[in-house]
């Protein structure tokens, strides 16, 4: 088996673990945000839907913070497992958010303990919802520590290399380095607007369903579109500012993402396309001068091709339709939630109608799966550098013959945990529905839902 | 004090934090099966999931901690037991996240399945075996370099006498430490029946640990000399542990005092671990890594000691508001919240 050797395994099993913890990352940072909101609101506007909301949603948060956790653990430990080499030498220079990050997950741990557990035990309502802040922050922070890793794995900062060792570091530089700041913005800004879609879907679908407690799920799909609309114009700032960033740090990752082979000022935007034999994009949608405006401001500058890199450090070209998808899903999610909104000012019409509910349920998967192709373009777009500049892939996996096993150990893993996932939430929620909960601990609230 | 010192102090305290947190929850974990299967789960279910509920992820943050904090400290660890341990803690890995995620899945989800309580009781007792592994590499002997190329060697693993009673230790540790602790909560939320029981758990363990434990220094004896020899020169620290083992079996046997029997538990251990730990010094794995040849460079030795002290100040009061919400809350603990 040829291609299966060591280091590509190693990078599937890493790929395979990343992209399954991403998933209830993203839930784990956004979620808590929405319960937050979602209390408050309820205590403000004495409003029993809302703190109805705030505990479903915190019922089902138990279930993913549980594989976020055991994930978060596994890729903890996989790193030293399978990248030996790299923590080896990385850990010198970014040991210190890593080891940051998990006193973050300590406090936001603590935290969530307390809050689920004390629903009706505090006098004032103002000291529950005080607890969720906490958790909002550690869940926060924890992603901005995680990302200034990645960060640096693609701009290395914060050292001086002799021969062959680390030298002279400034952890806080490593911290800080140069794709920091934008990418904690977009990494930040995703989530939020994955988890808002994500509950906006459950609301959808549930409007879909006619199984009552509609004004319920209305009251959540506002509050939840509202929040998409906001947040993903925040991650599509941010997202710019990031391509801007790599015109300027990592130009090879932004040529390959965009085909864009010859140095040229005005440079069009590709869109999709495909690429014939002689690596001419066919097909495709161009925007002309785009590309510089993407990568610098303006729409006569200068964008360096990907000819300029030698030709064993370019980044896979397919990168392109990852990016391409995530800027695409990202303007959907701004135009579905700017539509909503604008349509629910005018009284007359009905913003609840089957089209816009059937397109705000597809929202949330398409959200996740954003942030799914962001990935997966911004680490293949690093190829093949692990430390872009200083240690390649190879030079970085584990020599151990049974990393094979490894795999298929951890793909059983994930595949037992994702099923139980779903099925236990499903059976969460089937078995104790929103209109039942409200009869009976709100008995004066249901009756006035029939009418709404 | 140099940067390594204090590096291995703090990492080795987290290290025993976990050892008694996480055994009191895997132990639990065993117990649960244990009384469901002998059908004397009614006496003691209610008093096990109350404690357990709250902490779980706490205690996995203690583990965390530890490796991420070694590896930042003391970066070839990352190789050498990175490269070694993959089987090994793959392992170990799955079965944390058997333990953990089935655990949310169980208490949120559903009434609790006859294969849940199995798996739930035996990762409790296999985790701490699988994790044991990284203590038995640390003694040397078990791993070779050749070429660049880290191996370890299952065979000598699989026959040494040394692995098999380190792992045997672990596993009836953790029931004894558990089992301690539990009658000190019982005896706190004044549950008589569940006390005598889980009472009588803790005195019929405390036996084997201490047979256990003397097994391992005759295995460590034969397998590492210098470690051994070390441990003779610390006599006094082993003495001081085997003191607090009496304090406790004596208070567990005369049946009070359920609260100073679990600190002298936790003082056992304390003086056992940090004797042992001590004695190894300045290895974390003979005789590839020496802890003055492997610390990180001083400015990030600096930046983690700072970040440490920062974090503690951030998470002991967070603890203590935890504990004194669900540990010594006596209303909560008796079940009235
Ligand atoms: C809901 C999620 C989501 C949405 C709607 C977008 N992105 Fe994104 N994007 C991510 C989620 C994401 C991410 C998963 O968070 C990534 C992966 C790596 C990273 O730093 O963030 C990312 C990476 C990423 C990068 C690469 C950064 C790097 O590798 O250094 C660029 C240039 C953009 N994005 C640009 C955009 C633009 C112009 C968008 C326009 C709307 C956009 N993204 C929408
Ligand atoms: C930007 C990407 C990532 C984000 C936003 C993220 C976020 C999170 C969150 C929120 C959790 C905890 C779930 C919860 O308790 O709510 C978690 C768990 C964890 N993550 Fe990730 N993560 C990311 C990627 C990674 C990567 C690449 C690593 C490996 C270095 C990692 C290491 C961990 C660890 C060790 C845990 C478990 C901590 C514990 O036991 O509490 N994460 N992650
Ligand atoms: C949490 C979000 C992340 C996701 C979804 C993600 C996703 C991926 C994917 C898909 C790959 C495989 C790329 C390939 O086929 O080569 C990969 C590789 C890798 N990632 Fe990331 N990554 C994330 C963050 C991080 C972070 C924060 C780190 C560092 C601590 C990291 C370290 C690595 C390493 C070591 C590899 C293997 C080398 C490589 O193939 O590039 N990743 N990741």
């Amino acid at each position: 088996m040829e291609f299966l050797d060591t280091v590509t395994l190693s990078r599937l099993i890493t790929a395979m673990t990343l992209i399954f913890h991403i998933i209830f990352a993203t839930l784990g940072v956004g979620v808590p945000l929405f319960i937050s909101i979602a209390e408050f609101i309820g205590i403000k506007k004495k409003d029993k839907h809302y703190e109805l909301l705030a505990k479903r949603w915190a019922r089902g948060f138990v279930i993913t913070v549980a594989i976020g956790v055991v994930t978060g653990t596994a890729i903890g430990l996989q790193l030293s497992l399978v990248w030996p080499n790299f923590m080896e030498l990385a850990g010198n220079v970014i040991a210190l958010p890593l080891f940051m990050e998990v006193f973050a997950f300590f406090f936001e741990a603590i935290f969530l303990g307390i809050y689920l557990y004390t629903w009706d035990r505090f006098k004032g309502k103002y000291t529950h919802w005080f607890l969720s802040i906490p958790v909002v922050i550690g869940a926060g922070m924890s992603a901005v520590f995680i990302t200034t890793v990645n960060s640096f794995m693609n701009s290395p900062a914060g050292f001086t290399m002799v021969n062959g060792e680390f030298a002279a570091v400034n952890p806080l530089e490593a911290m800080f380095n140069p794709s920091s700041p934008t990418r904690i913005l977009h990494v930040l800004g995703g989530s939020y607007v994955t988890v808002a879609a994500i509950l906006a879907t459950i609301a959808a679908i549930a409007l879909l369903r006619k199984k009552g407690a509609a004004a319920y799920h209305k009251k959540a799909l506002k509050m939840t579109v509202i929040s998409i609309f906001v947040f993903s114009i925040f991650t599509a700032v941010a997202g710019d500012v990031s391509a801007k960033y790599l015109a300027k740090h990592q130009p090879e990752k932004l040529a390959a993402a965009e085909w864009h082979f010859e140095t040229e000022e005005n440079a069009d935007l590709i869109l999709f396309g495909w690429l014939n034999e002689e690596n001419e994009p066919v097909g495709e949608i161009r925007l002309p001068g785009f590309l510089s405006f993407l990568a610098h401001g303006d729409f006569s500058s200068e964008v360096t091709g990907l000819n300029e890199t030698p030709e064993d450090e370019r980044p896979p070209l397919i990168i392109h339709y990852f990016f391409d998808l995530m800027v695409s899903i990202g303007l959907f999610l701004l135009g579905i939630s700017f539509l909503y909104l604008v349509l629910s000012r005018f009284k007359r019409f009905n913003v609840h109608n089957r089209l816009m509910l059937w397109m705000l349920a597809a929202s949330g998967p398409l959200a996740m799966l954003a942030v799914e192709f962001g990935w997966v373009f911004a680490e293949l777009g690093r190829q093949p550098w692990i430390l872009r500049g200083y240690m390649t892939v190879e030079e970085a996996a584990t020599s151990s013959p049974y990393i094979l096993h490894m795999f298929f150990l951890f793909l059983a893993l994930y595949i037992v945990l994702g099923t139980l996932c779903v099925r236990t939430l499903r059976k969460l929620f089937k078995d104790n529905p929103v209109e039942v909960e409200l009869e009976k601990h709100y008995p004066e609230l249901s009756k006035g839902d029939e009418s709404a | 004090m140099s940067y390594e010192i204090v590096g291995i102090t703090v990492l080795w305290l987290f290290l025993y934090g976990y050892l008694i947190v996480a055994s009191i929850d895997f132990g639990a974990g065993f117990y649960a099966y244990f009384a469901k299967v002998s059908k004397q789960d009614h006496i003691t279910n209610k008093l096990i999931s109350r404690y357990l509920s709250p902490v779980w992820e706490v205690t996995n943050v203690f583990l965390v901690f530890f490796f991420v904090g070694i590896v930042g400290f003391f970066p070839s660890t990352a190789y050498y037991f990175g490269s070694a341990l993959l089987v090994p803690a793959s392992i170990a890995i799955v079965l944390l996240a058997i333990r953990g995620s089935f655990y949310a899945f169980e208490n949120y989800g559903s009434k609790k399945s006859n294969t849940y309580m199995f798996l739930y009781g035996a990762t409790g007792l296999l985790i701490p075996a699988s994790l044991s592994v990284a203590l038995i590499l640390s003694e040397g002997g078990f791993i070779t370099e050749e070429g660049g190329v880290v191996s370890l060697l299952y065979k000598t693993l699989f026959t040494s006498p040394l692995s098999w009673s380190i792992v045997v230790l672990a596993m009836v540790a953790v029931l004894y430490i558990s089992a301690s602790f539990l009658a000190y909560y019982a005896s706190r939320a004044n549950d008589q029946p569940a006390l005598q029981l889980v009472r009588k758990w803790a005195l019929f363990w405390s036996t084997p640990t201490i047979i256990m434990a003397l097994t391992t220094m005759i295995a460590l004896s034969q397998h590492n000399e210098r470690h051994f020899e070390n441990m003779l020169d610390l006599w006094w620290i082993f003495g001081l542990s085997v003191g607090s083992f009496l304090v406790a079996a004596g208070l567990l046997y005369m049946g009070r005092n359920y609260g100073t029997a679990f600190i002298a538990v936790m003082l056992q251990f304390f003086f056992a671990f940090f004797g042992y730990g001590m004695a190894q010094y300045p290895y974390l794995l003979y005789p590839y890594i020496n802890i003055e040849d492997s610390v990180t460079n001083p400015s990030m030795a600096v930046a983690l000691i700072v970040a440490f002290i920062g974090g503690l100040l951030l998470l002991v009061p967070s603890l203590i508001l935890l504990m004194r919400l669900f540990l010594f809350d006596a209303d909560y603990v008796k079940g009235k919240k």
